[in-house]
């Protein structure tokens, strides 16, 4: 009897001293997501920090005997959520970085006081105020399983909010539409009349450009196209590579492989 | 292991999502530090489901889950509709009602 009481001890200290491996790992993990996403000037990179962030924060809802809240939280938070921002981002915020100047005069400086203030107070109250808590544990809650008890509850004693959970996002997704789409009213649309004639009209060209390079003796990229009766084409200029000049011993025909003199 | 822990270091990550929210500028980067505060309650929600030994505290978080989707869905469509018409993504340009 007593070794197996002792062997249950045993058991409990194991699962806690795993519980505290996967803790100090994960924690710092998502401390440094959670300072990267604020630190970070690029908004991709703060959206995949933070996508770090939740990740552990998932892991460590499941190592609190909550599996369920755990993989709702990978799946919802990291699946669908973050894609959402890098999505935006990728549309709307990517060339917008954060400017450097302060619109009030040492806020981040006040607001970094404030936050550290805030950390000390919610730490330390927690940490006096709760101290080393008995955790009652979800054993008994657990006992038919974490999905079942929750849906248990969630069918039972939380049915109308759970309903109006579910107005709640279809509201959001209608509003969503409505915000997100662009009336284009009829005069606004081109016509393929009017992009014909705009093709046509004067002082537009209708053909290709020539190519830089293609027409004369070189086809370097640096070689303006020659027109017709020797002139360079001006638009034939790459806007990008300066042009010059060829020399008489660039602009002579090249040798190609074979022997020397054995050209017709 | 002792649970407060977990509710320090998710007092840690609410109080750098409120810095972030102070700080920064990009709207939608102000929106992910918000996200990170809701993680952040979601913690103590589900370490205080352990500690008292009920499921409640997993189905409130799962409740914020669900708002913060909804959230995170308009929230980004008026953040587009409002880069559509004035061109930024900065909170400091919103200032249509200023003057």
């Amino acid at each position: 009897m007593t070794i197996l009481a002792q062997a249950n001890q045993l058991l409990a200290t194991e699962a806690t001293v795993g519980e505290a491996v996967v803790f100090w790992l994960l924690a710092p993990l998502a401390l440094f997501g959670g300072l990267g996403m604020v630190l970070a000037r690029n908004a991709v990179h703060s959206a995949l920090l933070l996508a770090c962030t939740m990740l552990s924060l998932g892991v460590l809802y499941m190592l609190q005997e909550g599996v369920f809240i755990g993989f709702v939280q990978i799946i919802v938070y990291t699946g669908a959520i973050m894609m959402l921002f890098l999505f935006v981002i990728m549309l709307v915020g990517r060339d917008s970085s954060d400017s450097l100047v302060e619109t009030l005069r040492g806020q981040r400086m006040a607001a970094v006081g404030l936050g550290v203030g805030l950390a000390i107070l919610l730490g330390a109250g927690l940490a006096r105020g709760l101290g080393a808590v008995q955790p009652a544990g979800l054993e008994a809650a657990n006992a038919g399983g974490n999905v079942q008890g929750i849906a248990e509850l969630l069918f039972t004693r939380y049915l109308f909010a759970f309903e109006a959970t579910a107005a709640l996002l279809l509201v959001a997704a209608v509003g969503a539409l409505i915000l997100a789409h662009v009336e284009k009213s009829a005069k606004d649309r081109k016509t393929q009349k009017d992009i014909g004639r705009a093709r046509f009209a004067k002082g537009s060209y209708p053909g290709p450009k020539a190519g830089p390079g293609v027409f004369a003796t070189s086809s370097s990229v640096a070689t303006p196209a020659l027109l017709p009766d020797g002139t360079e084409s001006e638009r034939s200029y790459s806007s990008v590579v300066p042009m010059r000049q060829l020399d008489p011993a660039e602009a002579a025909p090249k040798a190609t492989e074979g022997k020397k003199g054995d050209r017709r | 292991m002792n649970p407060t822990y977990y509710l320090v270091l998710a007092a840690a990550l609410f109080t750098i999502g409120a810095v972030g929210v102070l700080v920064r500028r990009n709207a939608i980067v102000v929106f992910m530090c918000v996200e990170l505060m809701l993680n952040a309650a979601n913690l103590t929600l589900v370490t205080f489901a352990r500690i008292n030994g009920s499921l409640e505290g997993q189905i409130i978080a799962f409740f914020v889950m669900i708002v913060a989707a909804a959230e995170v869905v308009i929230g980004l469509a008026i953040i587009m509709a409002i880069f559509r018409s004035r061109r930024s993504a900065s909170i400091d340009d919103v200032n249509l009602l200023k003057n």
